[in-house]
């Protein structure tokens, strides 16, 4: 700790003096030769552990879609085996027979369309309202939206089910779709992003031209949060796609969703491992592809977020 | 709308239709819809948080004074404290109290440690860069109920590829369900796989906000890469470390899918035979949802809620403590900004007040600013930082690892 403290303030010390600034000038040629020299050393040494941390992250899910791919004879041999073979369609055929699946996918086709959608008009509507719009208890507001991000309303699940059934919503898909509708994190994040990317000189110009608060909203916002828009929208797909506590809790096994069915199909009495994987393979498989196609916008969206908030 | 424009001049006007309303009603009529649309703007927001978040929270604290259960959902008689008294005698309780708690350390302080040195590797110029940030991103995206499946099969007894590998280097069989210890580490290990590239991805979007000129002048001294690390990194990432735990522990207290879905025995919800893992989470889940006794179950919700709100405000004081210490005299944020300036300025030669130092200056500022937001609200907010937040606002799935 100490010397992390002292450190910066040798700098301290020693910047307000230009002798000490001329010799910072010219020092680096010298000293940062050296250091690039030893960055293409460690360079070396970079790549194969980055290779290794990728593989470590890549393999649980390969393995998701080899075991599906053999027989539960094989998988049950000691050497383990660790390539594919050819039943993966055999079992996925299995996966569907076993549990209610297709009826799963479309749930949760539905219940994450849902709350994409939602999410993506109610968070940009409020994100562009705290950006842009004054309005009597605006900072009061948007204090109280952030607050809640971190409110763990999820242990409220209890009166929330009684709530579910008092509203007759129980083992129906809105129980799931509503409370996450739109999300505190979303309408910060649109704000963010509405403040920086619509300029105010075009909401005027909206003016002027006779557009209502709403058509502004419509007309001439939207329009200019399509990056912000595919950002969120991607990662609310996926997190209600992944979404598993209060699906297994509200809904029946008859009307599940993927999580749920993969939950009910790995309970069985006995764990047949090429189902249970088939199906999680086949459940993984639209945020995979989602992922594969839009990593670039998820990772950039992920870390914006987290500078600039 | 029915409102059409006044014109921008009075000079172009065409004469007033007759159709028209007067100029003055039509400006009363959009003043009024401009004062309410903004509110109708953000209401939904606030109406589905009141329905869906705050009413059902704070009538979790009426249900726990109840014995409220299935058989009776609407005769439930007020019987106090009692709920909370039979829970401190539960040694059921304790024991979950218990395992979250090992879990927590076993879960976050690997994960962020190894979120720290990946994000400083990938901190550099790199070739595929974004090929190695998707492959460290990708156990994120799998669902938690998919990891615990696949870990699940690697983690079998008789069959699975850790006990193979095990097996090589001469360990025999591991029970891994079934022990203590070695039940917790398989599923912290599930929780860490998951976790730590979205945390070094945090972590490497905060290092590249450290202007460049701090590391060529901790060069310049002769420090290597890793002291790099510990004494530039580090200091400047602190809000962001501090913001990061305080997300993974507060999810650990959720952890639920994990030891739901690890445990073999079917239909089993105790979190092992001997409850070995069973999670605060899953206590609450058996309670409320298994054996159906709501007011029960919801004591525990509500010990868990406060459990997250000492835990906040510790990290809180434990980041505002140590920011103090090192700010020296002052605010924290003057402090910071005093700490932050010199490098920059003393190697550039450049006064402080550059565009890219203020900058970074400010996002110190700003960065650092989430646990004061935090102690404000009951419920604390690191809110600068939304990054990382969506998945533990909206569901079980925080990051961290929760489930």
């Amino acid at each position: 700790m100490s010397v992390t403290i002292d450190k910066p303030s040798d700098a301290d010390a020693a910047s307000p003096r230009t002798p000490a600034r001329a010799g910072g000038w010219r020092r680096p040629r010298r000293s940062v030769t050296p250091s690039v020299s030893e960055d293409e050393r460690r360079g070396l040494l970079r790549y194969p552990f980055l290779i290794v941390v990728v593989l470590l992250s890549a393999f649980p899910v390969y393995w998701t879609f080899m075991i599906p791919s053999r027989t539960n004879d094989v998988v049950g041999q000691t050497p383990p085996p660790l390539l594919p073979g050819g039943h993966f369609l055999e079992n996925a055929r299995r996966v569907f027979d076993t549990v209610e699946f297709e009826k799963a996918l479309i749930n949760s086709l539905v219940v994450a369309g849902s709350i994409t959608l939602c999410t993506l008009f109610f968070c940009s509507l409020a994100g562009f309202a705290f950006a842009k719009l004054r309005f009597r208890g605006r900072g009061a507001l948007l204090a109280i939206v952030i607050a809640t991000m971190m409110v763990p309303v999820q242990l409220g699940i209890i009166p929330l089910y009684i709530e579910m059934q008092k509203f007759g919503w129980a083992n129906h898909l809105i129980a799931v779709i509503a409370p996450t509708a739109v999300t505190a994190f979303g309408v910060v994040f649109m704000r963010q992003y509405t403040e920086q990317a619509i300029p105010d000189e075009l909401l005027e110009a909206g003016r002027m031209d006779g557009c209502s608060t709403f058509g502004l909203y419509w007309h001439v916002v939207l329009p200019g949060l399509r990056p912000a828009m595919a950002v969120l929208g991607l990662l609310t797909f996926m997190q209600a796609w992944n979404d598993f506590m209060w699906p297994l809790i509200v809904l029946s096994p008859q009307n599940p969703t993927v999580q749920v069915a993969l939950s009910t199909l790995s309970a069985g009495y006995y764990r047949d491992n090429t189902l249970v994987l088939g199906g999680t393979a086949l459940g993984t498989l639209p945020v995979l592809l989602i992922f594969a196609v839009f990593g670039r916008q998820i990772i950039s969206g992920i870390m914006e977020g987290a500078v600039k908030g | 709308m029915t409102i059409t424009a006044p014109p921008a001049s009075g000079l172009d006007a065409s004469p007033p239709r007759p159709t028209r309303r007067p100029r003055a009603v039509r400006s009363a009529i959009r003043r009024v819809t401009g004062v309410t649309a903004p509110y109708g703007f953000v209401a939904p927001f606030f109406m589905i948080f009141i329905v869906f978040g705050l009413f059902p929270m704070a009538y979790t604290f009426w249900v726990s004074l109840t014995d409220r259960d299935l058989l009776r959902p609407d005769d439930a008689k007020m019987i106090g404290l009692r709920n909370y008294t039979d829970l401190l005698h539960d040694e059921f309780f304790w024991n979950a109290v218990k395992n979250t708690f090992e879990l927590m350390l076993l879960c976050t302080v690997p994960q962020l440690a190894l979120a720290l040195i990946m994000a400083h590797i990938l901190n550099a110029r790199l070739r595929g860069r974004m090929l190695f940030r998707m492959g460290v991103l990708l156990p994120n995206i799998t669902s938690i109920v998919a990891v615990t499946i696949v870990f699940g099969q690697l983690f079998s007894r008789d069959f699975g590829l850790f006990n193979w590998l095990l097996g090589l280097v001469g360990v025999g069989n591991v029970n891994w369900q079934a022990g203590e210890w070695s039940s917790k580490i398989a599923i912290a290990m599930m929780v860490v796989w998951r976790w730590t590239g979205y945390n070094a991805l945090i972590y490497l979007a905060a290092m590249q906000a450290i202007p460049k000129e701090q590391f060529e002048a901790a060069a310049i001294d002769g420090a290597g890469t890793w002291r790099q690390l510990w004494h530039v990194t580090l200091p400047a990432l602190r809000p962001t470390i501090a913001f990061t735990a305080l997300v993974s522990l507060i999810g650990q207290i959720q952890l639920f899918t994990e030891p739901l879905l690890f445990d073999i025995s079917p239909g089993s919800v105790s979190g092992g035979t001997d409850r070995q893992f069973q999670t605060l989470a899953l206590f609450l889940y058996e309670e409320g949802f298994r054996l159906r006794h709501f007011g029960y179950g919801s004591a525990v919700a509500w010990l868990m809620f406060l459990l997250t709100v000492i835990l906040a405000a510790f990290a809180y004081f434990l980041t505002r403590g140590g920011a103090r210490i090192r700010g020296g005299p002052g605010t924290r944020h003057s402090g910071r900004r005093g700490r932050r300036r010199p490098p920059p300025g003393g190697s550039a030669g450049q006064p402080a007040g550059r565009p890219t130092g203020e900058a970074v200056a400010q996002s110190a500022g700003e960065a650092a600013g989430p646990p004061a937001a935090a102690a404000a609200s009951p419920a604390p907010a690191p809110a600068p930082t939304p990054g990382p937040a969506p998945a533990s606002a909206n569901d079980d799935s925080g990051p961290g690892g929760s489930s």
